[in-house]
């Protein structure tokens, strides 16, 4: 679905990100897990296009994406929900949702997907009239999810869907997650609650300093002692 | 909705009304020249408000060059109509399509820019237009530019707001326009929506730069006489208070910000030792008491909210 190829992305003189392979294939949840700081949301940033990388491939099925707009991106079947949910405060929680299918004309469809949200987070449904603005946090971080589905993606970019929220809309988050997962998008999920990921995903990355320092069987890094020690006790 | 409405048809009617009134106590002399004179000068403060209004408060680019667009139609429409005799509806639109160009051609190197930057950068392009103009022999340079054919009258005037204001709502709320609102509230979200920014940004600076040439088209074939000075930064930051005085964001708030202050300063201009002390107040007042300006950020959706509410709340179902 996705491969990342000796990927080299820099901030002015500042290497984020140092030859990064990644490959994510169709139907899986891949998750990208590091502490502050090692490169997790550039490396979102790059495959949706909001970065340049320097040098290496960003493969989307076997096409190149590097030079892509961000724009065209996204009806390749890419939806980035970026870090700190973003959502567009002073819309209703329904122009949000109309945003998120603004690179799309099939009516129809479009509303048929609404209502696909709405199942999958019925609090929305509730509040669609009211400003984004005066959702709770966790409210907030389903719409920013709800909107980033409204384009239809073939791949899901979720970068941080935790964080600041309580430990039990996290887990109903998650849930959500891997719902949308079941039904047919593949996800990349960029987390620092290194826990929930690795239980959700199928397979993860942990960079550091930009580079990548594990990979392997979500399960299997779960068990393993360094990331352990690392990522998960303390 | 339907173009021939029962609404729309009684908003036509009595836009139709009000154009024939106005002209008819022109002519019979109730309205004499200096109301119509501050009529004019509502009108054409009516038009760079709500244009402004679309860059910087709907697509949150913050500029400070409206003047400069101004200046640009004002110039293009004075050449046009004293030294090429051309009629005025061409003189208008070319002014408009002129200061657009002007406005497309400074928006793609400088709209990468965001908030002060943007300002600072826009400022510096209102400047170039002045000191080219000041400079310019052709167009008076700092004499100013003579007896240009006055042909502004209120049936122009009235024809010129009514338009831009009925375009400019009409783009806010078209998708196009939502666009632009999300640019404002979280640019990197509309990006990854798959919004063009970079796009829309240009757009909404080359639609605000339009109108502005058209009411500096209908400025100058009013007063017979332009010269650069006019259309400094002073005249831009003029702009900007009405806007964000009549509530950033917000059409009809544009039109009460360029009414109530144009009235205000005219009203005030009986005693000029004071006019800018309570001028400054005024806006003091209001921006301590309504920072969010007088209309906040209301729609044109006052008469129209229980048609809204249901149509959104049948296409969810």
């Amino acid at each position: 679905m996705l491969e990342l190829k000796d990927l080299n992305v820099y901030y002015g003189a500042i290497h984020a990100l140092k030859g990064l392979n990644i490959k994510i294939n169709v139907g899986e949840i891949v998750s990208l897990i590091g502490a502050n700081g090692a490169g997790k949301t550039t490396t979102l940033r790059t495959i949706s296009g909001l970065e340049k990388p320097k040098s290496g491939y960003i493969l989307l099925e076997g096409m190149k994406i590097n030079s892509v707009p961000a724009p065209n991106l996204v009806k390749l079947g890419l939806s980035h929900v970026p870090e700190g949910r973003r959502i567009f405060p002073k819309m209703s929680v329904m122009e949000n949702l109309e945003l998120g299918a603004y690179t799309r004309n099939d009516k129809n469809n479009i509303n048929s997907d609404y209502k696909k949200v709405f199942e999958l987070f019925p609090i929305l449904q509730e509040r669609k009239q009211q400003m984004a603005g005066t959702l709770s946090g966790g409210e907030q971080q389903m719409l920013a999810i709800g909107r980033g589905l409204m384009s239809r993606p073939k791949l899901l970019l979720l970068d941080e869907p935790s964080m600041g929220l309580a430990p039990i809309v996290v887990n109903e988050i998650f849930a959500v997650i891997k719902n949308i997962n079941e039904t047919g998008t593949t996800v990349l999920l960029v987390e620092q609650n290194a826990n929930m990921a690795l239980k959700l995903s199928d397979r993860a990355y942990i960079i550091r300093n930009g580079e990548l320092e594990l990979e392997g069987k979500s399960e299997e890094l779960l068990n393993d002692e360094k990331v352990r020690k690392a990522y998960l006790e303390g | 909705m339907k173009a021939l409405s029962k609404k729309n048809i009684i908003k036509i009617t009595a836009l139709v009304l009000m154009l024939v009134i106005v002209n008819l106590l022109i002519h019979n002399g109730t309205i004499d020249s200096y109301i119509e004179l501050n009529l004019v000068l509502i009108g054409i403060n009516i038009i760079l408000a709500v244009s402004l209004n679309l860059i910087v408060g709907f697509t949150g680019l913050f500029s400070l060059g409206h003047a400069a667009f101004m200046s640009i139609g004002a110039y293009t429409s004075a050449v046009l109509t004293r030294n090429f005799a051309s009629p005025f509806l061409v003189a208008i639109l070319v002014s408009g399509i002129v200061a657009s160009l002007a406005g497309i051609l400074i928006g793609i190197p400088t709209l990468r820019l965001k908030g002060d930057y943007l300002a600072i950068a826009t400022l510096g392009f209102g400047e170039i237009v002045r000191v080219l103009a000041l400079n310019y022999d052709y167009i008076g340079g700092a004499i100013g530019f003579n007896d240009i054919p006055q042909h502004t009258n209120w049936t122009y005037l009235f024809m010129m707001v009514v338009l831009t204001v009925v375009l400019i709502d009409n783009f806010i709320k078209s998708s196009h326009g939502r666009a632009c609102i999300s640019i404002r509230e979280n640019e990197i979200a509309s990006e990854a929506m798959g919004i063009n920014t970079t796009f829309y940004k240009v757009l909404a600076f080359a639609i605000g730069a339009f109108f502005a040439g058209i009411a500096g088209s209908l400025y100058a074939n009013y007063f017979y006489f332009i010269k650069p000075d006019s259309f400094g930064f002073m005249k831009s930051i003029d702009i900007l208070v009405m806007v964000v005085f009549g509530g950033l964001g917000s059409i009809p708030g544009a039109i009460i910000g360029a009414l109530s202050l144009t009235v205000i300063s005219t009203l005030l201009q009986s005693i000029p030792d004071l006019r800018m002390v309570i001028y400054a107040v005024i806006l003091f007042l209001i921006m301590i008491y309504r920072p969010q300006g007088l209309m906040g950020d209301t729609e044109f959706r006052l008469l129209k909210k229980k048609e809204v509410k249901h149509n959104v709340s049948s296409k969810g179902e």
